[in-house]
């Protein structure tokens, strides 16, 4: 039974009725999405709008108030759920940890749950760097490097995870275009290669359209509109077009 | 603090129920116990020699003049073995190595790497508690045989060495094997162990429950070491009480 769901890639996502608050003020205010098995998930909002809180919960770092989560169709607050499924998720500020160099932190879930002899794993942890463009960085500390290379090496090691379900949130807020479009890659090829379900946060507009299957756009703890990245380009919804179409211009007379 | 006492019961419950990943673990308890040593080694030396030469001066007059001269060695042993190395050196240590814990712990928790490490399904308790709490377990208990037979020198010395005191050497060990039972060694050394649970378990808990950033981590860490401290001196009496029948 264990086997099998560890071979099985993409979980579904069921979110229902999903409400928070902290101290008095209400982050989520009752969400309501399905996330198909395999597919690209991507949450835009402005900020403080509860995205990060939102992915907390999927990997149940925090307790819904009211409300419930399903992965594979069974609810994350039976307990078990999480150690069964493998989950990863891309910290919006890395979450490296800051005692290890950066390939103990790549290879830090191979080596704790004694997944791989230590030669494999130096060899993964290269290769997965290698992937976000960070060969040779091993020895370095997460503190040396950049954030957009900490976000990076973040990515590597939820890739090492080869997880089922993949949150990122945020994975390109600190990178040059040139390193977004990589990670855009990167995060598509990922998807394709093993069918992970893949949630993506992100303001970037092009990286959401660019690698999405569906697009959710959440305000102020709700969800606005839900559909293909088409069906929210057409969105009539005031707030949505305003944030899809906000752009800088400036006044010059 | 007293609202936490049960967090930190359930804390060390669940220590304990992981202790037999410490195998596994091993080379994180060996990391935190060398890291024990070096800081506070020259520290326990210095402090523990001061100890010791302050109780004879204080004593030790007194004694001689009332012609209690071979009671020095005894008073000095007792008082060093069995109270002053246990209490200070915990004391030291919760300063030292229990801020240490608070504020790593603390860090940690306040830039989200523990959030990183439970999305990872390693238990930060296995992690981080567990190799924290058996090398200041097995740490201190060592720190406090050592500040002992240094206490005692340093009593030693300054008998010696004072002329209102003034008693040889080996008299002042012969007086202190007549009063001192490895009975008393024991029960001093035992104390520091529990001490060592205390400060492990108080300064890790405070760690984990930190909130708010940099500000956060500075109260975490202050909080850590006050409550450590009023909780050894509460044991202390709880124990001596217990322990002396
Ligand atoms: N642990 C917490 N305690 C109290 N309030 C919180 C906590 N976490 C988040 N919040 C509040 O919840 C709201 C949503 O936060 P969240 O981090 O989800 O925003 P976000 O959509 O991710 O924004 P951004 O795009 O800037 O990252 C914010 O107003 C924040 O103040
Ligand atoms: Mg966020």
């Amino acid at each position: 039974m264990n086997q099998a769901n560890s071979n099985l890639h993409g979980v579904g996502v069921q979110v229902r009725g999903l409400q928070k608050s902290f101290g008095g003020q209400r982050v989520l205010k009752g969400l309501d999405f399905d996330v198909q098995p395999g597919e690209i998930f991507v949450i835009m909002g402005p900020s403080g709008s509860g995205k990060s809180v939102l992915l907390k919960h999927l990997v149940g770092l925090e307790e819904p108030d009211a409300g419930d989560i399903l992965i594979q169709g069974e609810s994350i607050r039976s307990g078990d759920v999480l150690s069964k499924y493998r989950l990863a998720m891309v910290f919006q500020s890395g979450g490296l940890l800051n005692s290890l160099t950066v390939g103990e932190n790549v290879g830090l879930y191979l080596s704790e749950h004694r997944l791989k002899p230590p030669e494999e794993i130096a060899r993964i942890v290269n290769e997965k760097l290698e992937v976000v463009g960070l060969a040779g960085t091993q020895e370095k500390m997460p503190s040396e490097l950049s954030g957009g290379m900490r976000k990076r090496a973040a990515i590597a090691r939820a890739l090492v995870i080869e997880p089922q379900l993949i949150l990122y949130d945020e994975p390109t807020s600190e990178l040059d275009p040139l390193s977004a479009v990589i990670i855009a890659e990167e995060i598509v090829s990922l998807n394709q290669r093993t069918g992970v379900t893949s949630l993506v946060v992100s303001h970037d507009r092009e990286l959401a359209f660019g690698v999405a299957d569906r697009v959710a756009v959440i305000h102020e703890g709700r969800i606005l509109t839900i559909g293909t990245p088409e069906q929210v380009r057409q969105c009539a919804e005031p707030l949505v077009r305003e944030f899809l179409s906000a752009g800088f211009k400036r006044n010059s007379s | 603090m007293f609202q936490n006492i049960g967090e930190m019961v359930i804390l060390f419950w669940r220590t304990l129920l992981a202790l037999p990943q410490t195998w596994r673990q091993r080379q994180k308890v060996f990391d935190q116990f060398f890291e024990i040593g070096n800081a506070s080694l020259l520290m326990v030396c210095i402090l523990s020699f001061f100890i010791g030469g302050v109780i004879a001066l204080q004593t030790g007059p007194v004694l001689v003049e009332r012609g209690l001269a071979s009671a020095v060695g005894g008073v000095v042993g007792i008082a060093i073995c069995k109270e002053l190395a246990p209490v200070m050196m915990s004391i030291l240590i919760a300063g030292r190595i229990g801020s240490a814990m608070a504020a790593e712990i603390g860090s940690m928790r306040v830039y989200q790497e523990i959030d990183a490490l439970r999305t990872m399904n390693i238990n930060p308790i296995t992690y981080l508690v567990l190799p924290r709490l058996v090398a200041i377990a097995v740490a201190l208990p060592l720190l406090v045989i050592f500040s002992i037979l240094v206490g005692w020198l340093g009593g030693a010395l300054v008998s010696v060495a004072n002329t209102r005191i003034d008693i040889p050497f080996e008299s002042f060990f012969t007086t202190l094997d007549d009063v001192v039972a490895l009975k008393d060694v024991v029960n001093g050394v035992f104390k520091s162990f529990i001490f060592a649970l205390v400060v492990g378990t108080v300064c890790c808990h405070q760690g984990l429950i930190t909130r708010g950033g940099p500000r956060g981590i500075g109260r975490s860490v202050t909080k850590a070491v006050v409550n450590s401290i009023v909780l050894i001196v509460l044991f202390d009496y709880i124990l001596t009480r217990i322990l002396l029948r």
